[in-house]
């Protein structure tokens, strides 16, 4: 049963661009958020100093504690960014292709039965 | 803290009340497996994310991360934010496939079109392994907690919790399980709101006012607001790195909380609901840091004869609610710290057990022809075991050096359940052959260089140097692991490495749509 939507599904060029579009946010999404963790990294590891740079000559606070707590933001924005966009735009073309699919199945199955009874 | 804290009693009585009644709801509520593993699928996006963000916020990262706040500064900011940066990763690239693809375990999905039994066997050591080792850190943690918060011997608190645990997961399932771990995380998010609330509040609001002082009244000085010791060389960077990013990925308990939503949407709004909560829990847990610093350091009423802070560093979060808010947030907060233990343990083990019952049982010994009733029951019976080891297992290692076990569990989550899950699911030419070998070399090689490295090698056996000096094996074993699923993969010519080939189309179709997920979830 399940079979059959998955070869219609496959074949079906709005599940191809979805899958296309989808999989290029993600990775996109996925390489942004190792470029920035393992650049916070790499400072730590290699130039640690850079991080005790306070913002400002009369402010105790320094650069790599707001760099920390943006790192904490943006994670929590760009998992925001990816959910709307995965869960508004890309589910409403994935229904159209998963009820074509079940249209397609069902339609095989009665032409099926038709010839079943003639 | 010599007299025993009326308040902590009674808000500890009365969670344990609340959880025991929800037991009994769920209890009612849960005849089928996939009412037992899964919660029947009903628990929404936001839900979960609260669950997945209890179950992530133990009493280890509550108590853990301030202390090291509290001890050396900027360093807990590094811990914390790679605990965070996980989460994208398992959106970007997990969530909605796992959902889509599996059904009560992660193994599910590993084994989705791939031989069934080695691959469940090996993902189920790899469960274990896990749970076993975070099981038992956060025994002896919850031990010697409960012994310094309420004054009980530390073999009774363990033996408390491991009973407490097995009554949640055995009669309630991932009901109650998931339940008790919402409550926990609502309790352990107001308390350390208010707790920020009242450092901030003593010091007119003024962040910069709050790190000055820090830094005047620290030993380290200005050096706690950079980086220090934590992480030295890049080696040890990257690979901690890899380890807290990649580990996360290939928790078993965390994994096991995605089948309990209905569908890919929901999952992916778990992780965002969870992201949020941690991360405003980390930013939290700073601040309690810095205020523990400037508020309880210098106060004689914390201190030892030595100077020393009363009961270690890791008390220094509970130390500064009594400083904050008298006995009243003490009472609360010890309260909190008790039940995140129980919720957490009880998490950690119901993913075991269904290692147990769903992996082991049904599928590698049964062949899939278990009986639905026989499952559970299998599931309940290693629920017991299970605490029976955890009692025995915290009662061992009260004295031993224990440090080492969380690192350990998620090196062996990225090194051999991770490369696993993502290349049977991203990669078409995975075949069984590769997953599995690949698979063992990666557990194998986590454990033997822990048992190698510095901390275990040097620390606890106490040779005098490490044969492997790096402390964090990931970048290593990770590697090892995710090479061998490629290369032994691609030399395998098998015909069932054909089939395998072939199954991924329709397994592709199935993770990014979940078509075929109404026949195989009831």
């Amino acid at each position: 049963m399940s079979k059959q939507h998955y070869e219609h599904i496959r074949n079906n060029k709005n599940f191809q661009d979805l899958v296309a579009r989808r999989s290029k946010l993600s990775w996109t999404l996925a390489a942004l958020i190792l470029i920035v963790y393992y650049s916070f990294i790499l400072v730590i590891a290699f130039s640690p100093d850079l991080f005790g740079i306070p913002i400002s000559d009369d402010s105790t606070i320094t650069w790599g504690i707001i760099i920390g707590i943006a790192i904490i933001l943006f994670t929590f924005v760009i998992t925001g960014i990816y959910v709307h966009k995965a869960n508004t735009s890309f589910d409403q073309i994935l229904k159209t292709v998963v009820d074509a699919s079940h249209e397609h199945v069902n339609s095989q199955d009665s032409n099926e039965s038709d010839r079943g009874d003639k | 803290m010599d007299d025993m804290n009326v308040t902590a009693i009674i808000m500890f009585l009365i969670f344990i009340s609340a959880t025991l009644l929800i037991t009994y709801w769920a209890a009612k509520r849960t005849k089928s497996a996939s009412q037992y593993y899964a919660a029947g699928g009903g628990i929404t996006g936001f839900q979960n994310g609260l669950a997945i963000a209890g179950d992530y916020m133990s009493a280890a990262s509550f108590l853990g991360i301030s202390a090291l706040v509290f001890a050396s500064g900027f360093d807990g900011l590094i811990y914390s934010i790679g605990f965070l940066v996980g989460w994208p990763v398992i959106l970007f690239l997990i969530a909605e496939r796992l959902r889509n693809l599996g059904k009560y375990t992660f193994a599910d999905v590993a084994s989705y079109r791939l031989k069934q039994r080695p691959i469940r066997l090996l993902s189920a050591c790899g469960t274990l392994a896990v749970i076993l080792l975070y099981l038992i850190a956060q025994m002896v943690g919850a031990g010697k907690l409960i012994q310094i918060l309420f004054g009980l011997p530390y073999e009774i608190a363990v033996v408390l919790v491991g009973i407490l645990m097995v009554i949640y997961v055995s009669v309630g399932g991932m009901l109650a399980t998931t339940w008790v771990q919402i409550i926990k995380a609502c309790l352990l998010l107001f308390g350390a709101t208010v707790m920020a609330f009242l450092v901030l509040k003593n010091l007119d609001f003024s962040v910069n006012n709050m790190f000055s002082q820090a830094v005047s009244i620290h030993d380290n000085g200005i050096a706690i607001m950079a980086p220090g010791t934590l992480v030295t060389d890049p080696v040890s960077a990257i690979s901690l790195g890899l380890a807290l990013m990649f580990g996360t990925a290939g928790l078993p308990h965390i994994l096991m909380r995605f089948f309990t939503v209905p569908d890919a949407k929901q999952a992916r709004r778990s992780v965002f609901f969870a992201t949020g909560f941690i991360g405003y829990f980390y930013i939290l847990t700073f601040v309690i840091g810095f205020g523990a610093i400037v508020f309880i350091s210098t106060n004689p009423e914390f201190m030892d004869e030595t100077g020393a802070l009363l009961g270690g560093n890791n008390m220094s979060a509970v130390h500064l609610s009594k400083a904050m808010g008298g006995d009243i947030l003490l009472g609360f907060i010890s309260a909190v710290a008790f039940a995140t233990i129980l919720a957490v343990v009880s998490g950690l083990t119901l993913a075991g057990a269904a290692a147990v019952s769903h992996d082991l049982y049904a599928s590698c010994i049964k062949k899939g022809q278990a009986k639905e009733e026989t499952e559970v029951m299998v599931s309940r019976i290693a629920t017991i075991c299970l605490g029976v080891m955890a009692i025995m297992l915290g009662i061992l290692f009260e004295q031993q050096n224990i440090a080492f076990m969380v690192g350990l569990a998620f090196a062996i989550a990225a090194s051999a359940n991770f490369p696993v899950l993502f290349f049977s699911m991203f990669w078409e030419k995975t075949t069984t052959r590769g997953a599995m070998i690949g698979g063992w070399i990666g557990l194998i090689s986590a454990v033997t260089l822990v048992i190698l490295g510095p901390i275990v090698w040097v620390d606890i056996l106490g040779n005098a140097k490490a044969i492997f000096p790096y402390k964090y094996p990931a970048l290593f074993s990770m590697s090892a692991g995710m090479f061998f699923v490629y290369v032994i993969s691609v030399l395998d010519k098998s015909k069932a490495a054909e089939e395998e080939r072939e199954a991924f189309g329709d397994q592709f179709v199935r993770s990014m749509t979940g078509v075929g997920i109404e026949t195989s979830s009831h």
